[in-house]
């Protein structure tokens, strides 16, 4: 719960840019990017997810360095499937 | 992937670590409090507290939500689980949390409907799909999630969704830090202010402890050479006699925070007057509750909550140990009764509980 995930916007599926698509480690999920509203978020861009939402854009760089922390700490699984487990936009 | 390379450098550590050494005043000790329960988690997995003198001590912090969360709290929730057509909706490191019969997932085992879920919209999603149902959310967390249950709650509104309520649990981090420094028996030094947390509420809500208490504060990074880099910051204000909040983690924290995320817990959300602290006791302002317009999504109007007080059980020290006065290994429970398989206490349910950091890295 308290994992920050990184994660790379691929699309945004909806006009109004609150959800983007997000990919990390191959899964892929919509995500909400609404607390990034003040930022000019872009497909390509990085964020770091928290619980669904999208509350840091990131550099490419600091998303490997994300990533290397959370293999180093045992928690790069429990992170996908944390994504994975994300169903909310589905519906 | 350079930059990554670098951190990974040992010379890089080694430097630091000399630094360190050439910094410190060998005839004092210094107690440094990191807030942050990631922080714990790679203190220890990093095994830093080997590297860096033996007169600087870490002294782990409450920044762990479901290590803080009193029992009685836990209760209250599954009281609400067991109400009739409800379905609780909680993240995954609340189902092994012990209420005082059982935790959430023993609930589930003998037939309550909880549901673990991975985001408040995964909850709002199961009430718009279970319309006969009440859904009720159990919201934790510091002011990393607190944003996210404050957007969900904003959507329910929006979206007129009125089988859906949050038994808000959110708590802010500075109220405790003031707490601990206003504690004459911790004697902390300075704080390694948390990183994400510090992401959404920026660096300048630290400022009074350095300012009012005299206490220096590094906001700091997750990777090993972060945490080197901000104790050497740490002992470079206190050899200076210096106090101010400084920004390790500047590639993400700024000094004003998210200001949407913000906004969004500001419109649903206030400060409760009071709330209880697993240790800790009661604090002042140091939790969120829902605001009285939002009322018609707030789990502790829609529902009697008992409010119940429980003591921890008296053999645990959970208490002692998230204050920073025991060690993990001084509780009498700790590698025997209390186990990360078998906790007694939270501290050894989350990877963000000193307990359970000490038991998987320090533990022989």
């Amino acid at each position: 719960m308290c994992l920050a995930i990184p994660a790379k916007i691929v699309e945004f599926p909806e006009s109004d840019k609150a959800v983007a698509v997000a990919e990390v480690g191959g899964v892929r999920r919509r995500v909400n990017v609404d607390l990034l509203r003040d930022t000019e978020l872009a497909v390509g861009d990085w964020v770091l997810l928290h619980v669904g939402f999208a509350m840091s854009r990131i550099s490419e760089e600091q998303a490997q360095e994300q990533m290397e922390i959370l293999l180093m700490l045992g928690e790069s699984e429990p992170a996908l499937d944390e994504v994975r487990g994300y169903t909310f936009a589905e519906s | 992937m350079k930059y990554v390379d670098e951190y990974r450098d040992p010379k890089l550590i080694a430097a630091l670590a000399h630094e360190i050494e050439r910094t410190v005043d060998p005839a004092r000790r210094y107690r440094i409090m990191e807030v942050c329960g990631g922080h714990t988690h790679a203190i220890y997995r990093y095994g830093l507290a080997d590297i860096l003198p033996k007169n600087i001590e870490f002294v782990h912090g409450p920044g762990c939500p479901v290590c803080v969360l009193p029992t009685g709290r836990v209760d209250d929730g599954l009281t609400i689980a067991e109400q009739p057509n409800v379905i609780l909706a909680c993240f995954g490191d609340m189902m092994r949390v012990p209420g005082t019969k059982g935790t959430p997932l023993e609930y589930k085992a003998r037939g309550t409907d909880i549901r673990m879920v991975y985001s408040p919209l995964d909850a709002l999603r199961l009430a718009k799909e279970n319309p006969q149902k009440h859904v009720c959310f159990f919201a934790i967390g510091f002011e990393t999630t607190a944003p996210s249950t404050a957007l969900t709650i904003l959507h329910a509104k929006a979206g007129n969704v009125r089988n859906f309520s949050v038994f808000c649990n959110h708590v802010v981090v500075v109220p405790p830090m003031r707490a601990i420094v206003d504690a004459p028996e911790m004697q902390i030094d300075a704080f390694i202010g948390p990183g994400h947390v510090s992401a959404v509420i920026g660096s300048k809500p630290y400022e009074f402890i350095a300012a009012e208490y005299g206490k220096p504060v590094v906001i700091s990074g997750f990777e090993p050479l972060d945490l080197m880099e901000s104790v050497l910051m740490v002992l470079r204000q206190l050899a200076a006699g210096e106090a101010k909040v400084e920004n390790q983690y500047r590639r993400i924290v700024t000094a004003d925070g998210n200001s949407a995320a913000l906004r969004a817990m500001q419109e649903t959300m206030e400060l409760r007057p009071h709330f209880e602290w697993r240790g800790l006791g009661s604090i002042p302002y140091s939790a969120l509750g829902i605001k009285p317009a939002y009322a018609a999504w707030d789990a502790e109007v829609q529902f009697e909550v008992p409010g119940v007080r429980v003591t921890d059980p008296r053999a645990a020290q959970c208490g002692d140990v998230l204050k920073g006065a025991l060690k993990p290994p001084q509780c009498k429970l700790f590698g025997k009764q209390c186990t990360p398989e078998t906790p007694v206490g939270a501290l050894m349910v989350s990877s963000e509980g000193a307990c359970a950091a000490h038991y998987r890295y320090a533990h022989a």
